[in-house]
């Protein structure tokens, strides 16, 4: 550290201190994905390959079913996400403070389960001979059976009802949050205008809301594209009633471990890493939520 | 009229709290009781603790006690990425907040770009890249891409830039203490409310990932138990009815599962509810720009 010493009057930190770090987002940041673009761009002898990868991948019978099952699924969870969060952290909001508090715990809770975790419960759940509500399963989603219950129609709607299981607590508690950061006096100078609790909901507090439900929306759509863990197991769970490639993650996997066609996989792996950047660009750009600056 | 406005009110938070609470109840629930009790009896009823005691050993029979090995995998991978994740968070968290040197504003922005990616779209990459440098299957090819953690940084940075002044540091200066011992010496003592934040966020990112250990282990007995939990899915015959005889040589049925799903889930839900509350603090505080 002895090279921090030699720095200009202003002083401050020097560069050695993002040392140990720099090297783990160079490795596993950075390159992947440069490595990933190069694979995409060649072939499997290593010579380039221009847009033979892409257009391979898109031709392949399973590549727009799994991408129309992610932007189904998708579509799904944000209308869930951004309806009920947004709804439920209002109602919570104009709540005593200890039943509120309760609430947004007991809604908080299930985001410790996730991974395959949460997909486990849901798989018991949506099993009409052990679950609690084998009654909705049967009338609502008509399956007397596990196997009816993960149909492949019913398949998007699923994941996004596990999804919005363990994440919405979370996302509640941000929005709560932020509605919490409204002044006080505001609130009061509206109701003394005669504004009702709806009024005051949807003309004060929504607009308010309204950076951190696009940066939810964003966020989740981004994430939602990556889905994963969820058709794999139901997968494993339906003695291959659901394909292995049912999302374009696994497509991608697909190509990887059972074909070892890498240059395919990194292609697919590369759509799917522009969706995420772009995504995330949007975020840091147009939010403003994240600081980059002093 | 407005008590039944408030009545409608609890009603639908009450409504709401029972989707998300009931299948937790079951789970804790399930393992009591025999796979046959699972379909005769209630649902939510509670079996025996002798049902419990049966499947921790039908569970811990599983091949030779794999279960302990996946829970030790895990918290052997969780616990050494996240010491990782300390050690180089926090000086380049305080380095990114009070550094003026070139470069500074790109890691920053390259660091908040890689956080807001979802971490599922960067395993494929990371593991084509282990694969070329021969790395996959080992242990390190799963703590090292863990250790990566840019949420860990940015908390830092936003905690370093946002509460401590940098008048503090100065006097520190003007005491004729170098960069690295006001670094030892003040800022670092000061960062204890962001270590503990930083530590259970990398700690559940940890625990609860599947994706990448998924693709870059092979051994079944290096998998942590996210991964495991896929492996017993496919050993229990009520999901899987080609598990040979049944299931009867595994013995792996349903209340297994769920015991099985219940103990992976408890190291995480017990650090859940004791940072409840530096959690909220630290979502709604760190992305607020202030």
């Amino acid at each position: 550290m002895r090279a921090t010493r030699n720095r200009g009057t202003r002083g401050g930190p020097g560069p050695l201190f993002l040392a140990p770090y720099l090297p783990f987002l160079l490795v596993f940041g950075v390159l992947p994905m440069i490595y990933a673009v190069g694979l995409a761009f060649t072939d499997g002898a290593g010579g380039w390959a221009g847009f033979r990868n892409f257009t391979r991948t898109t031709g392949d019978y399973r590549f727009l079913p799994a991408f129309r099952h992610i932007l189904l699924y998708t579509s799904v969870w944000l209308g869930l996400l951004v309806v009920l969060v947004v709804g439920l952290a209002l109602l919570l909001h104009g709540r005593a403070n200890r039943v509120s508090a309760t609430f947004r715990f007991l809604f908080y809770i299930p985001g410790a389960l996730a991974g395959a975790s949460s997909v486990l419960v849901w798989l018991f759940m949506l099993d009409p001979s052990v679950s609690p509500g084998s009654f909705l399963l049967r009338h609502v989603l008509g399956s007397e059976l596990f196997v009816q219950s993960i149909a492949p129609g019913k398949l998007p709607f699923i994941f996004a009802m596990i999804a919005f299981w363990t994440g919405a607590g979370g996302w509640i508690v941000v929005m709560y949050g932020a509605l919490n950061t409204i002044p006080q006096d505001l609130e009061e100078a509206a109701r003394i205008d005669g504004a009702g609790p709806v009024t005051i909901a949807l003309r004060l507090k929504l607009p308010l809301l309204r950076k951190w439900i696009a940066y939810m929306a964003i966020l989740s759509f981004a994430t939602g594209t990556q889905l994963f863990v969820e058709p794999q197991l139901v997968n494993q769970a339906s003695l291959g009633l659901v394909p292995d490639t049912w999302s374009s993650n696994q497509l991608a996997y697909q190509m990887a471990f059972r074909y070892g066609d890498f240059n395919a996989a990194a292609a697919i792996s590369v759509d799917l890493l522009a969706i995420g950047l772009v995504a995330a660009v949007v975020i840091v750009t147009r939010t403003g939520l994240f600081r980059a600056d002093d | 009229m407005r008590l039944a406005a408030r009545g409608v009110r609890f009603a639908i938070l009450a409504v709401v709290a029972v989707f998300f609470v009931v299948p937790l109840l079951w789970l804790v629930l399930a393992p009591t009781k025999s796979d046959a009790g699972l379909v005769t009896s209630h649902p939510l009823a509670f079996g025996s603790l002798h049902q419990v005691v049966l499947a921790w050993q039908h569970l811990d029979a599983f091949s030779d006690h794999l279960y302990r090995a996946w829970i030790g995998n895990s918290l052997l991978y969780a616990v050494s990425a996240t010491a990782i994740v300390l050690a180089t968070a926090v000086p380049a968290g305080y380095g990114l907040a009070f550094g003026r040197f070139p470069g500074r504003r790109a890691v920053l922005s390259l660091t908040l770009v890689v956080m807001i990616m979802p971490a599922a779209a960067l395993v494929l990459p990371i593991f084509l890249e282990l694969d070329a440098l021969h790395l996959i299957g080992s242990s390190l090819s799963v703590i090292l891409p863990f250790a990566f953690y840019p949420f860990g940084v940015y908390l830092a940075y936003i905690y370093y830039a946002t509460a401590l002044p940098s008048g503090v540091l100065d006097a520190a200066r003007l005491d004729g203490c170098g960069e690295w011992s006001t670094f030892r010496h003040v800022a670092l003592p000061l960062a204890k409310p962001v270590v503990a934040l930083v530590l259970f966020f990398s700690f559940v990112a940890d625990w609860n990932n599947f994706f990448l250990p998924y693709a870059v282990l092979a051994d079944s007995k290096q998998y942590p138990i996210q991964v495991g939990l896929s492996d017993l899915l496919s050993s229990t015959p009520s999901f899987n009815p080609a598990v040979g005889g049944g299931g009867q040589q595994v013995n792996i049925f349903r209340p297994e599962l769920a015991l099985a799903t219940l103990l992976a889930v408890i190291p995480v839900a017990i650090v859940f509810m004791l940072s409840q509350r530096a959690l909220v603090r630290g979502l709604v505080g760190g992305g607020v720009k202030e």
